[in-house]
């Protein structure tokens, strides 16, 4: 929650100062006003400043709550207790005799081997205890344990730091909160702050050093980029199978009735199936190996393929064909020259949707069951509670959807020219 | 025989339902070699079936077309077409959009080239030779719909309302072209259009359809074409005959547009 209301803090403060100081001396046009006119899509453009300012708020406000080393530290959230705590308990004998003893808790990070430290037992019935307890954990501590009036004698503790507290009560303190279980037990919990654990959500730094890491040694005895590389090698070749079969077929059905007819039902049927629907028949047929994975993107990408090829024909002015027809060309030149050409903006846009699909489905197929690859590396991952490897494994699977997204944009504008423009 | 003979064509549409329109009736036609012809007349009075029958894109349910003494069994290099707009090939530039028709016929590359270049320069687009043709304004893109029409040189040259999506002014221009063209290849043209000044002004022989079922509502023969050639097309407009012939057109049209809205009173 309260992440959230920063980031909504940053956007308006970010939006009026922009708007205020840096937009100042900009030239005033109608733009504003056209925006009421909704739908007018010219007149709402991306504006730079706040790309940047949002991507450097997820960033900060992720260093913030981890207490990333890359943050001035006054820019941290509070973080979680870490050292030595103290707190006093008062205990009572059933005779109604009292003694004061200081329990010290050493409060460690959880990856820590660390000892109790020694304390001085100190005067009375009641002794000064010392216990260990994991930053962002709570630990049960048996005050009573050494006192020569423990439980076993009818004494119990009756106040922490001058308080009263009973069975299923709780006393606040500057290093934490000291509970009491309903047998009597006193239990620490040092306080947490609001800074995320690690194990739920690693600092920035954390991340690039495990990448540095997992770049070096590999993960699982593949390199990263044996398993980002076989990711995207089975992408490609499933695109390219699908390709290879859907383009044709689309032609096909584009040009007869009578593909037309017998594919049609077939391809409208497939296309709503989603890919990940079919990936417990294929491993059933042809196993989690390579294999498989292929034939599911190829099926990815085929009916996509198949879909883009058959509107590309289809969708052919007439009046261009008669003008090829009457120029005097034959029924295959005009295939050649006419319709392939004309069915290139239709297909580059449904190569980029069947890549974008094609990667989305080769996560979710390593996800289930892979020895190598992107979605693999994450899962086996998030089964040991390697978050860092986990989120690490995510902003690499968006970078690299992002590039091919990219790749393929930069294609359609070489090959295609005429797109949108027409 | 040469020219252009269309001997009692009809045309019925069969439509869903049982139902059929005869888009064309008993039109019979004979053109020489070399004439302007300009078609006229409301929508839906069948010009462009007319013209689609004379490309070879339909065949007539009745008559035929003969052409050069062969009758017309579908599309040739021998009639060539010009559209509204949009029927450019995108993906070729001025260049390619030019020579398609050679191109497509095996044609060398240097006799090709001569052949672009010299239309280019009669089209007025030399410069924009590898232009895409995106790139080009609207009369542009007609200009080289006209030269990639008679790189083929066709002996009949069939406009479906070429100038239609034109602005007025580059419409007038591409007038004169038209005229140009006619007289200095020496092409049988048969022009569609909606717009009666334009029929006037590019019509040898201008030709009224009526519509329901698509026949030939009267011909004239006019003056203004012959004119017009190498003229400035306002002075022909000054003509002591063009005014009085355009409002007959006109009024006549509107007639036939008034019957199909049976608007008509009786008597009237």
């Amino acid at each position: 929650m309260i992440p959230l209301l920063i980031y909504a803090a940053i956007f308006v403060a970010s939006f009026l100062i922009v708007s205020r100081v840096v937009r100042r001396a900009a030239r005033r046009d109608f733009t504003a006003l056209k925006t009421v006119t909704f739908g007018d899509e010219s007149a709402v453009v991306s504006d730079r400043w706040a790309s940047v300012i949002s991507i450097v708020t997820i960033f900060v406000l992720w260093g913030m709550f981890t207490g990333s080393a890359l943050l001035p530290g006054f820019l941290h959230a509070p973080g979680p207790f870490e050292g030595v705590a103290t707190f006093d308990y008062t205990a009572q004998t059933p005779d109604g005799e009292r003694d004061d003893a200081t329990v010290t808790v050493l409060v460690h990070p959880v990856d820590q081997k660390v000892e109790a430290p020694e304390v001085d037992p100190g005067d009375g019935w009641a002794r000064n205890d010392s216990a260990t307890v994991g930053m962002w954990r709570s630990g049960l501590i048996r005050v009573d344990r050494n006192d020569e009036l423990g439980r076993a004698e009818g004494a119990e503790v009756v106040a922490v730091n001058g308080e009263p507290i009973a069975p299923g009560g709780s006393v606040g303190t500057e290093f934490g909160r000291v509970g009491m279980s309903p047998k009597g037990t006193l239990n620490f919990e040092p306080d947490k702050g609001w800074q995320m654990e690690p194990i739920w959500l690693p600092s920035p730094e954390a991340v690039v050093v495990r990448m540095g890491e997992i770049a070096g040694e590999g993960f699982r005895g593949s390199t990263l980029w044996e398993h980002l590389g076989y990711s995207l090698f089975r992408v490609v070749v499933g695109f390219f199978f699908g390709a290879l079969l859907g383009i044709p077929l689309g032609y096909a059905m584009g040009l007869s009735n009578w593909f037309r007819g017998w594919f049609d039902p077939i391809v409208e049927f497939m296309r709503p199936v989603p890919p990940l629907a079919l990936i417990p028949l294929v491993i059933i047929w042809a196993g989690i190996g390579e294999t498989g994975k292929i034939i599911l993107l190829f099926l990815a990408a085929l009916w996509i393929m198949a879909i883009a090829a058959r509107s590309g024909v289809s969708g052919v002015a007439i009046s261009k064909v008669h003008a090829a027809y009457s120029l005097g060309a034959s029924k295959w030149q005009i295939m050649r020259h006419v319709i392939m050409p004309n069915s290139l903006p239709e297909i580059f846009t449904g190569a980029r949707v069947a890549m974008g699909v094609c990667w989305g489905t080769v996560v979710a197929a390593e996800l289930v069951a892979a020895e190598k690859g992107a979605g693999m590396m994450i899962m086996v991952a998030s089964k040991f509670q390697n978050t860092d490897i986990v989120i690490m494994g995510i902003i690499l699977i968006g970078v690299i959807g992002f590039g091919i997204d990219m790749l393929m944009r930069w294609a359609e504008r070489v090959m295609v020219p005429w797109k949108g423009k027409v | 025989m040469s020219g252009l003979a269309i001997e009692n064509l009809s045309m019925r549409f069969d439509l869903p339902g049982g139902t059929s329109v005869q888009a064309l009736q008993d039109v019979s036609l004979h053109l020489k070699e070399g004439e302007l012809l300009s078609v006229l007349g409301p929508s839906g009075c069948g010009k462009t079936t007319l013209l689609n029958i004379l490309a070879g894109f339909l065949a007539p349910t009745e008559g035929q077309v003969v052409m050069n003494g062969h009758r017309v069994t579908g599309p040739d290099a021998e009639r060539g077409m010009v559209f509204q707009q949009g029927a450019l090939f995108e993906w070729m530039n001025v260049r390619d959009n030019v020579s398609f028709g050679p191109r497509m016929k095996g044609m060398g590359r240097a006799e090709m080239a001569g052949i672009v270049d010299h239309l280019l320069e009669v089209v007025g687009l030399r410069d924009f030779k590898d232009k895409a043709v995106y790139e080009l304004s609207g009369g542009m893109q007609q200009r080289v719909a006209l030269a990639r029409c008679l790189a083929n040189d066709p002996d009949v040259i069939l406009m479906d309302e070429p100038l239609g999506a034109l602005d007025a002014l580059t419409r007038e221009k591409m007038q004169s072209l038209v005229l140009k063209l006619w007289k200095e290849t020496g092409k049988t043209i048969i022009l569609i259009t909606h717009s009666v000044e334009e029929a006037l002004l590019l019509g040898e022989r201008l030709l009224v359809m009526a519509p329901r079922p698509g026949r030939i509502h009267k011909e004239y023969r006019l003056p203004f074409a012959d004119m017009g050639v190498g003229a400035d097309l306002r002075e022909v407009k000054k003509h002591p005959d063009y005014a009085p012939t355009r409002e007959e057109i006109l009024n006549m049209i509107w007639n036939m547009e008034e019957e199909i809205m049976g608007r008509v009173e009786a008597g009237a």
